[in-house]
Formats: structure tokens, sequence, C-alpha cells
């Protein structure tokens, strides 16, 4: 059954790459991204009801809701036919990670939860929707460097390739990180209460973690405009795929 | 019934002849209600008058009045299929001086509305209403500026998104200046400032805008608190420096500088948040637009010829409307008769028998007539029109 969920979801995916590749085809890559999404979340849906509980333990148990949580994040603030770039930045990522998901057994069912702690649920949940916004905040800083670069250099083809203005792009990242540091901390709060609860140290992991929250924070005081918040932006997207990728078997 | 246009477009008259024959909506409106069943659909580009018909001399003639010459050697004269793929090309916007412009579906709208045409030219129009619709919908060929001063504006929104509340420096009360300056006003942007070197041209400029007229010598100290500097003067020099610039650490500038030479040192662009575009850049960027309008434009031709097989399918099941319609008459009459001898009869069971019979006809008749429909989409049409008619004696009941 899980089989029969991952494929469709992954060809919704998939479909949208290819579609956002082509500006007459936009909308049939949002329908492809609304499809895939949908199958991922029966998908989900499966693999808890299976697990009786938390069942995204392993790290690519995780990296498959976190890829559930970007494209979520996605579908609300970003897929407009207008910000056909910001699919095509976007969803490749997701594809790349959703695949590596499944290669690492993410997207099986079975899995009993180990998640009996509440603490620990909202821990993780509240952790992986922020990161899903961190990640959508680095693409929108990518594409706010790239239209920059094209601005400053005078690109002819500017207003045929269109991406969204600079204001855009840098009001979408402010409101992305603005939503997610508060679940971030949430997520912190929640994980402290936990190690609190049963003991334990901080791992690495935890450490880049509070690091990146730290920067993002600094974000939201300073407010930096132009260039230098793009750079904060990926620079703490850096640290979140340190801690997602490099770091997550350390942490489980 | 044949659908005709008759008329004169950039394509085939020199403007001194096009602006004789250019009527205002209402006059165009009177001008085809004078003619019958007909649209007159008169621009800057084009007057031309559909007809529901294939007698196009009246409209001509009326045409040759206007012009105070005769049309006939450069007058476009189209029937059927030809016309109604030349009215699609207009209302998609690629029979237009610049394809895929916006104004004509309007125009061509408000000809139709003024006109009031008959079922079959109101037929046509919406057809053509619709794929001018479909074309701006489906594909980018109106999206991109096709003139600086459009250019200049799309590229401020480029930097700032929505142009409302954000302040213009026009720099120079000229007429290039004048026409970009209100490219950004129209889209919402605020010409708070105009600078001239002399006084009286920039307060005439800055009362259009509802600006405020400065001397030249004041730019410098506008700079911080603007977003948009547009410059074109005459002047020999550059007359903003990159010293000139406040630095902008939370908003950026944008400069459209389309004087030559210029007036803004190449330098300030390469100053942190700000933009600058000179007018090389500008018409680099409309050759670019332009050449995406013909990409997609060969797209918007695809659907015309769609919609084009769609009107041919639909004019062929016209020939055959008649012989439908005298087969249902028919039908009924006989239907009516029998039912009157039966005599006097309940209400509700005259009520049921209405209703049955009624029933029965329709079900008899509904697959002869999708038949004739498709054959006449075939272009079988005539001959089973003639076979149904000769069939049901539907002849000989008109003699």
């Amino acid at each position: 059954m899980a089989e029969a969920l991952f494929w469709p979801a992954l060809f919704g995916y998939g479909e949208a790459v290819l579609a956002y590749s082509s500006a007459r085809f936009t909308r049939l890559g949002t329908w492809g991204v609304r499809l895939g999404w949908l199958a991922q979340t029966a998908l989900l849906a499966l693999q808890a009801a299976r697990a009786d509980g938390f069942p995204w333990t392993s790290w690519a148990g995780s990296l498959n809701l976190f890829v559930w949580l970007v494209v979520g994040t996605y579908l609300i603030w970003g897929c407009r036919p207008r910000f056909r770039l910001l699919g095509l930045t976007v969803m490749p990522l997701v594809v790349a990670l959703f695949v590596a998901a499944r290669i690492g057994g993410g997207t099986a069912t079975g899995d009993r939860s180990h998640y009996g702690n509440l603490f620990l649920v909202l821990h993780v949940g509240f952790v992986l929707a922020a990161f899903a916004g961190f990640t959508l905040a680095a693409a929108l800083a990518g594409l706010y460097l790239l239209e920059e670069r094209r601005l400053k250099r005078r690109a002819a083809d500017i207003l045929r390739l269109k991406l969204p203005s600079l204001v855009t792009l840098e009001q979408l990242t402010t409101r992305a990180i603005l939503i997610s540091v508060p679940l971030l901390t949430a997520g912190l709060v929640a994980g402290f209460v936990r190690l609190r609860q049963h003991g334990g140290g901080i791992d690495a992991l935890m450490g880049v973690t509070i690091a990146a929250w730290a920067l993002y924070a600094a974000f939201i005081v300073l407010r930096p405009a132009g260039r230098m918040g793009a750079y904060f932006a990926l620079t703490g997207f850096a640290l979140v795929i340190l801690a997602r990728v490099v770091l997550a078997g350390s942490h489980f | 019934m044949r659908l005709s246009v008759v008329g004169i477009s950039h394509h085939v008259a020199p403007v001194e002849l096009r602006e004789r024959v250019a009527l205002p909506l209402d006059r165009a409106a009177l001008l085809a209600r004078g003619l019958g069943d007909a649209v007159c659909l008169s621009t800057c580009n084009r007057t031309e008058v559909y007809l529901a018909g294939d007698d196009e001399l009246p409209a001509l003639s009326s045409l040759e009045q206007l012009a105070g010459e005769p049309l006939s050697s450069v007058a476009y004269r189209m029937h059927d299929e030809a016309a109604a793929v030349h009215l699609f090309r207009v209302s998609a916007g690629l029979d237009s001086l610049v394809p895929g412009e916006s104004e004509i579906l309007g125009q061509v709208r408000a000809a139709y509305d003024a006109a009031r045409p008959g079922p079959f030219l109101d037929r046509v129009f919406r057809q053509a209403l619709a794929l001018g619709k479909r074309v701006r919908a489906e594909t980018a060929i109106g999206e991109s500026p096709a003139s600086v001063p459009s250019a200049a504006a799309a590229l401020a929104q480029q930097v700032f998104g929505d142009l409302t509340g954000r302040r213009v420096l026009l720099v120079g009360a000229g007429r290039i200046g004048e026409l970009a300056a209100g490219s950004l006003s129209a889209r919402g942007a605020s010409i708070v400032y105009v600078a001239n070197r002399s006084h009286e041209a920039s307060a005439q400029l800055a009362e259009r805008f509802g600006g405020e007229a400065i001397s030249l010598d004041e730019v410098p100290g506008k700079l911080g608190d603007i977003d948009v500097v547009l410059a074109a003067t005459g002047s020999p020099a550059a007359l903003i420096g990159a010293g000139d610039v406040p630095s902008r650490h939370k908003r950026p500038l944008f400069f459209i500088d389309i004087a030559v030479p210029r007036d803004v040192d190449p330098a300030v662009g390469d100053l942190d948040g700000c933009y600058l575009y000179d007018i090389d850049d500008l018409e680099a960027v409309v050759a670019e637009t332009l050449a995406g309008r013909r990409v997609e434009a060969e797209h918007a031709e695809r659907l015309v010829a769609l919609e084009a097989e769609r009107f041919k399918e639909w004019r062929a099941t016209l020939d055959v409307v008649p012989a439908i319609a005298s087969l249902r008459a028919r039908a009924e009459e006989i239907r009516v008769t029998e039912l009157a001898k039966l005599g006097e009869l309940p209400d509700d069971e005259r009520r049921t028998l209405e209703a049955v019979t009624a029933q029965i006809l329709n079900k008899l008749l509904h697959l002869p007539t999708v038949r004739m429909k498709e054959a006449a989409a075939a272009s079988d049409g005539s001959k089973y029109a003639e076979a149904v008619q000769h069939l049901f004696g539907l002849e000989e009941e008109k003699r």
C-alpha cells in the first residue's frame, strides 16, 4: 500500500519539475504538486496508522515528513503561476530528498512508534516544520540573489524569464523566517523538557540546531535587507542541511 | 449564412488614409446599423466592417465615402472561414502592429457591444472574444512590454513589485521622459519631483502629475527619499554621480537613464542597492521581449487554427438547420392535429397525452438531428438535408 502511495507522490513532484521548466505548463506543474502532496499525505497517514503513533523516528522517516512540510509550506506561500521559477528551485530539491527518504527506508510502513512522549512528538513536529520554513526561505533567498544579479548585470531577458520582484522575494523570505523561528523555538523547548525528564547531554545535532536558531533570531532582531538578508537565510539553511542530512543519524 | 469582412489596416494603408476612415465608437456603430447585420471595428490601426452576408460592396462604398477616394486597390475582402480567421487573429492581437498588444480585445468588445449584431455575427464575435481572452490566459504574448517607456516601468516592477506609493523623481521635462513617467504613474507610482533646467517646463509637468517642480541643483538632495529616478534631459554631461547617492541600507534605488548623452554616471549602477538601466539596456530588453512575443505568437496561431476549425464545423451545421427546423415543425403539426382528433378529454388525461407524445417525438427526432449536424460538419450536410426534405415531403409543404 505504501508503494502505491509513494510512486504517485513522486510522480506528481517529478511532473511538477518538468512542467515548471516551461512557462506554458505552469498550471500543470501546480496540479502535480497538489496531487503529489495529497498522495504523500495519505502515505504519512498510513504510516502513522500502522505505527499507532509517531513513526518517523529514523533519519529517513523524518526526511519524508520534512519533504511533506516543505511542499506544504510551498503550497501555502509560493505555489502561484507567477512564481514558476521558485517551483523550479524547490521541487527538484523535494524530489531528491523524497528519493533519499525512500532509499533510507523512510517511506515504508511497519515501524512501531518509539515516541510515546508527547513532548518528543511536539519536538520533532515543530523542529521539522521550522526546517521546512527555513528551506523555503533559503529557496527565496537564492532567487533573490539570482534576480539581484540579473538586475545588476542588466540582463536583456529579465522580463522574459520573470522572477518575483526583489521586494516581494525579500518580504516572503522574511515572512517564512518570522513564522519558522517561533516553531523552532517551540520545538527546542519541547526537546529540552524531554531532555530534562530523561536526562542526556547535548549532541552535535543539537548544537548545530541551536546555532541555527541563534542565527535566525539575529535575523529577526537585525532585519538585514537586500543581499545581506539573503546571505543570512542561506547560512541558516546550511546549518539546517548540516543538522538534517549530515548529523541526523547522530541524534536518533 | 456567410461571414464577410471588408476594411483597411496598417498592413495595407498609410496613416494618412487610416485617419480619414477612422471613426469614433458611436459613429462606427451607426455605420454598422446602416449596413444591416454588421459590426464596424475602428481603431487607429484599422477600420473594418464585418457582415452577415456576402455583399460587402455597400460597406466598401461607405468606407470610400469616408476616405474620399476609391479603396478597392488597398481594401481587403474576405469571406467565411478566411474572414473568421481574420477576426480571430485581430482579437488575439496577432494582427496588431505590436503583436499581442492588449487594447485590441477591448476595442473588439466595444465595437460588438455598440453594434448589437444579429445571432450569426453575435456567435462569431463571442467566439472571437473568448479566443482573445484564452490567448492572453494561455500564452505570455501580452505580458512583456513592447516600448522603452513601458519596459522602464516593467523593470521598476521587477525591483519593487507593486509600484503603488513608490516615489519617482523625473529629471528632464522632454517628451520621452514624460511618456516613461506616465507609464510609471499608470502603474501606481507617484511622480513626486520634476527637475528641469527650465522651471516653467518642470512646473507644467509637475502640475500634470501632481508633483513638485525643483531645480537640477536640488536633485542630489532628493535622492534619499525616492525610489525611482527617471532621467531624460538633453544635458551634455552626467547630472548624477556615484558620490551624489546616499547609502541605501534598506531600500533599493532604481535609475532609468533614457538620456543621450547619459545623465547618470554608470558607476552608480555598481553601488549597493542601486540598479541602473540606460537607453541601450532598455532597448535590448524590448528587443528580447519582442522576440519572446513572436515565439508566443506561434502558440497563439495554433489556438486560432483550432477556433477556425470549430467555426467551420459550426457554420456547416447551419446548412442543415432549416431542414431540421422544417422536420420538427412538420412532426409537431402532425402531433397536434392527431391529438385534436381525440376531441374533449379530461385535463389530466390531455396533459399526460401531450407529455407522452412530445417525448416520443423528441426521442424519434433526436438521432436524425444529431446525425444531420455531424454529416454537415463532414461536408455531407446538404445531401442529408435534401434527403430529409424529400423523404418527409418538406419541399412540397413549402410549395
